[in-house]
């Protein structure tokens, strides 16, 4: 048996330490203990604090996104929530998907979806309307008869 | 201990106890019931004594039973590292596992170790898991010219780098890893054992140079820290520790 081959020592071109692996690898720790506490204070506030579940529907909703904490909140929530997703099934399909072009559909898939799904939620907190036109006034936060539409 | 004193012994007699080995074969020619290349258990029952290891029942049964079974062992001592393989569901070396710590009393499971192809009963082809191993370049690389007597270095800079220095290559780390098992680029933690000990090394200077290598698609990123690793270690080589430090000089830029 010849004996295996072994490469320079020192590679002739010198790659830079490229930062995306180790920015991803950190993100997805980072974002993991955020997601931890953003996701159980909107638990709190939404299903303990005052009437709990039998308080949610429109009203409430549209109550809490007239302040911007909570409109910001519900932002960082999508944008954190969907990255780390995206970036926990893109080592999945690292791991599973065998030849670089299925790992390239797959993840270029994968962006897609998140993108639309992020820039949709965007589209949804911010241009919110929470007193539409003609709407059943029992059904719409107290503060739109305030407004008065 | 125990098994000792269960069985009835003549004074300064070793106990005596009957063994099932299930042994997973393969044999890339075929047999007169087996198609070339199909996987197939087959049950050995032999007499064992209560110091004998596993090797020491495969040899049994490849001396005395069975001819044609095929498994690697050199040392035999828990040196060399050759006769890794999977048994009862854990990768162990074949030479430093005793039969009567196994529960004798069930079949004992032998296969190769996982993620390697099999090129005859427990026999694997350790090609892809040496060829990760040198692209990190294990070897010194010291910088300006040789000097004339051993390169210094104090007892706590060859402490840093010395449970790396353990290593034995048996692959029973490597092939234990779950991202291995499943993404055929990821180096494999003994690669990345291998460099720990040179990029610690206080005498080396090829330090960033392995680090790049690890940086990349199939370095240390790929760790999900299962400690399958370091659990399957025969040395005791603390793996996810050493594969942990690599990831945080990376982070910080420090050694």
């Amino acid at each position: 048996m010849a004996a295996p081959e072994l490469s320079h020592p020192l590679p002739s071109t010198r790659k830079r330490l490229t930062p995306a692996h180790r920015w991803w690898w950190k993100f997805q720790r980072i974002s993991g203990v955020v997601l931890v506490v953003l996701l159980f204070a909107h638990l709190f506030y939404n299903l303990v604090l005052g009437d709990g579940v039998n308080q949610i529907d429109f009203a409430f909703v549209a109550g809490k996104w007239a302040a911007p904490l909570w409109k910001w909140w519900a932002f960082a929530l999508l944008v954190l929530a969907m990255l780390h997703g995206m970036n926990g099934m893109s080592y999945l399909v690292g791991d599973y998907a065998r030849s670089q072009r299925t790992r390239r559909f797959l993840n270029a898939l994968l962006g897609a979806a998140t993108a639309v799904i992020v820039v949709l939620g965007t589209l949804v907190i911010f241009t919110f309307d929470p007193c539409p036109q003609g709407a059943d006034a029992s059904l719409l936060p107290s503060f739109c008869a305030e407004v008065g539409k | 201990m125990t098994a000792v004193e269960e069985v009835p012994t003549e004074l300064g007699g070793v106990a005596v106890m009957q063994v099932t080995l299930r042994i997973k074969r393969m044999n890339p020619e075929g047999t007169g019931d087996h198609a070339p290349g199909e996987d197939y258990w087959e049950e050995f029952h032999l007499e064992a004594h209560a110091t004998d290891r596993v090797l020491d029942a495969l040899h049994k049964i490849k001396w005395e039973q069975d001819g044609t079974l095929a498994f690697r062992r050199s040392c035999a001592h828990g040196v060399c590292g050759s006769d890794a393989m999977r048994i009862n569901a854990r990768n162990r070396l074949a030479c430093k596992t005793l039969l009567k710590d196994l529960n004798p009393a069930k079949p004992i499971l032998v296969e190769p170790i996982v993620g390697l192809p099999v090129e005859k009963d427990l026999i694997v082809d350790m090609e892809p898991f040496f060829a990760s191993y040198r692209k990190i370049m294990p070897f010194l690389m010291p910088a300006g010219p040789a000097p004339e007597r051993e390169r210094l270095q104090t007892p706590a800079q060859r402490e840093r780098f010395d449970d790396t220095t353990k290593c034995i290559l048996c692959a029973a780390c490597t092939t234990a890893c779950p991202v291995f098992w499943t993404d055929g680029q990821y180096f494999g933690p003994q690669a990345i054992v291998g460099a720990h000990r040179f990029i610690f090394d206080s005498r080396d200077e090829g330090q960033w140079d392995r680090l790049e290598i690890l940086n990349d698609t199939a370095g240390v990123w790929k760790c999900r820290t299962a400690f399958n690793c370091t659990e399957a270690c025969p040395r005791g080589i603390e793996v996810t520790k050493a594969i942990s430090e690599i990831k945080h000089a990376l982070n910080t830029g420090e050694i």
